[in-house]
């Protein structure tokens, strides 16, 4: 007997059996729907939250200098550390594995004009690999601070883009000049905005960036007021944060168990505790979505030996006709997975629908629900498991009926 | 009426003369549910040549309906021989008798056992659709065997839209279905009024002078004498065997 017929023969149950048919595949659907949603969502959500940590960067420490609390070699304590050029370039040579270092100069009482509108924004002082590591990427049309600027001392100035938004509204900006403090700098560049949930001196959509040479020159500060490096590999920061330690003891003379001398905020530890806490989240939401089908699942297997019990007659007259075994749990395995395969892309499809449909401006709060293929995959697996096994054990015993037995009925 | 489904079956088959088509020799069978044992067949014999029309009558509980089971291969003996065509059918497969059942055995039950499901045309597809017929020769053949039941006009209805005496045609004409070598009907009137019964009989005479064999299980002594043969069962063995003047 081909798929042909048995295909014909589920129709026609399908039909005498509306309702029940029905109420089968709804189960289906809603799990398949609700474990496909919950992944999507999941999946979403952690995109979100990577996307809000990486706003400030990625495997970057952010370093202030501060005062020694111990004393050292006969020196005493509360001891100003201070970091200049001369530092960070020590620091590039002795460091491995450094894939970026900057110092940052800031300032945050200088007035921005344009036209009638003036702002005080915060202003980064920074080399160009600032761009790199802090994600100030800018938008096309525009550049971050480059070489050039820094060794011609260039007056030019980078801007963030609620910053821009606020001085030029929606004209373009790149091209025009912002007078600071009475010194006109030429904006080369203006940020594309980004996600940012966590900052030190103001997010930098509201800041602005001028090269540290310039900076150095107009305001005559030597000392960084803070500095930023990246490592390539997040497993390689902590030997990276004891070097920049044991270089800066040696160089300024303090303890460098002295954690007071100059503090880090090292951000992978904010990634690390999300990379748990999502893998957690979405064990959780797995673990959800497998019961939920599960429970569909004995649902079908349920009703399907509710069919064979009500279809013994049937089965023994098939039987009596000359069905072999194989013939009956064929028929009966084939309704299920049918029946499993089509809540299954039902569900899939609904879900699909949503996502697809899934308002933009809640992004920000809840990221964007996709489906991936690996929730596709797995729910596909989930779904064809319960089907072979919702089907298999109401269809063994539907063959393993006694012809006589079942005609008796 | 005109059959033509058996023409030439008498001197075609190979087995010599004296073989019997059914020959069944002690049959046992006991039906154990734990508790008691119920011996339903206490050594039964049988033989049935080919093209015989026979009728096994006996008061219900006499095990002529395990008998019929155990002819039609829907049940398996505890004890004895059966052989269907010189074949032994004891010892075999599950869907080895399923085989049987499906080429060699056609059954018409009492109460017709169409699945209401289905059209009267699909009824009556079911055998050949288990034999693995292909489409178009399953078509061509259900609607021969409808033109011999006389129900040409009525292949797509459903049972339920079917007279009792249409639906046992239709149910002979699933019988017919794989030309088997026998028709086992178990009180194929039964369920039927006098005239649909009449009609019903009639249908069984002239596919026994086509050729048919033909076992008849009936406890209706005026049905019994229409068969040429009547076999008595009684306690599970055959007291009486007697041929119709």
């Amino acid at each position: 007997m081909g798929w042909r017929n048995y295909l014909r023969q589920f129709l026609r149950d399908l039909r005498s059996q509306k309702l029940r048919a029905a109420l089968t595949l709804f189960g289906l659907v809603w799990g398949t729907a609700s474990v496909t949603l919950l992944l999507a969502f999941g999946e979403g959500l952690q995109e979100r939250l990577l996307k809000n940590i990486r706003g400030l960067g990625e495997n970057i420490v952010i370093c202030w200098p501060s005062q020694t609390s111990k004393t050292w070699e006969g020196l005493p304590r509360n001891r100003k550390i201070t970091i200049k050029d001369e530092d960070i370039d020590a620091l590039r040579r002795e460091v491995p594995g450094l894939t970026g270092i900057s110092g940052e100069y800031s300032n945050d009482s200088r007035k921005f004009k344009v036209g009638h509108k003036v702002l005080v924004p915060g202003v980064t002082g920074a080399n160009p690999i600032f761009a790199a590591m802090r994600n100030l990427i800018p938008r096309t049309g525009g550049r971050y601070i480059d070489d050039l600027d820094m060794d011609e001392r260039r007056r030019v100035v980078f801007l963030g883009d609620g910053l821009k938004k606020d001085l030029f509204g929606d004209q373009e900006a790149v091209g025009k000049y912002v007078n600071v403090n009475g010194v006109p700098f030429l904006v080369v560049g203006v940020m594309q905005k980004k996600e940012q949930d966590s900052s030190y001196q103001g997010r930098d959509t509201d800041r602005a960036s001028i090269p540290a040479t310039t900076f150095r020159a107009i305001y005559g500060q030597q000392n960084y007021g803070n500095f930023v490096f990246q490592v390539a590999d997040a497993d390689k920061v902590e030997i990276a944060k004891d070097k920049v330690i044991a270089t800066l003891a040696k160089i300024h003379r303090f303890d460098p168990s002295d954690s007071e001398a100059v503090r880090m905020w090292d951000v992978t530890e904010n990634e690390k505790f999300m990379h748990s806490f999502m893998l957690g989240f979405r064990i959780f939401l797995g673990v959800m979505g497998v019961l939920t089908l599960v429970v569909a699942g004995i649902g079908v297997s349920n009703i399907m030996n509710v069919v064979v019990e009500e279809r013994t007659k049937e089965i023994g007259v098939k039987m009596a006709l000359g069905a072999r075994q194989r013939m009956i749990v064929s028929q009966f395995l084939f309704e299920t997975m049918l029946l499993t395969v089509l809540g299954g892309a039902i569900g899939f499809l609904i879900s699909w629908g949503i996502c697809a449909v899934f308002p933009a401006k809640l992004d920000e709060f809840v990221g964007t629900p996709v489906i991936s293929l690996q929730v596709g995959a797995m729910t596909a697996c989930v779904l064809g498991v319960i089907g072979f096994l919702a089907g298999y054990f109401p269809a063994r015993s539907a063959a393993r009926l006694n012809p006589v037995e079942a005609l008796r009925l | 009426m005109f059959w033509n489904g058996k023409n030439g079956k008498n001197g075609g088959k190979s087995e010599g003369n004296g073989h019997h088509l059914i020959d069944l020799q002690g049959i046992r069978k006991v039906y154990d549910t734990g508790a008691v044992k119920v011996e339903a067949l206490r050594g039964l014999d049988l033989a049935v040549r080919e093209n015989e029309f026979l009728a096994i009558v006996g008061p219900s509980g006499s095990g002529k309906s395990t008998l019929m089971n155990i002819i039609g291969c829907l049940d398996t003996a505890t004890e004895g021989s059966y052989r269907l065509r010189g074949e032994q059918v004891a010892g075999l497969t599950i869907d080895r008798l399923a085989e049987i059942r499906n080429k060699r055995v056609g059954f018409v039950f009492q109460n017709f056992n169409l699945l209401p499901q289905l059209t009267a045309f699909e009824n009556v597809e079911l055998p050949l659709l288990f034999k693995g017929t292909p489409a178009r020769q399953r078509r061509e053949r259900v609607e021969l065997l409808f033109e011999q039941v006389g129900l040409s006009d009525r292949m797509l209805h459903r049972p339920v839209e079917l007279s009792g005496g249409e639906m046992q045609r239709v149910a002979i004409a699933r019988a017919l279905a794989c030309e088997p070598d026998i028709i086992l009907a178990d009180e194929p009137t039964g369920n039927l009024d006098t005239t649909s019964g009449r009609d019903i009989i009639g249908m069984f005479e002239d596919l026994w002078r086509k050729g048919h064999t033909l076992v008849l299980i009936t406890h209706d002594p005026a049905i019994a004498r229409r068969a040429r043969r009547i076999v008595n069962v009684q306690d599970g063995t055959v007291v009486s065997d007697e041929a119709v003047a």
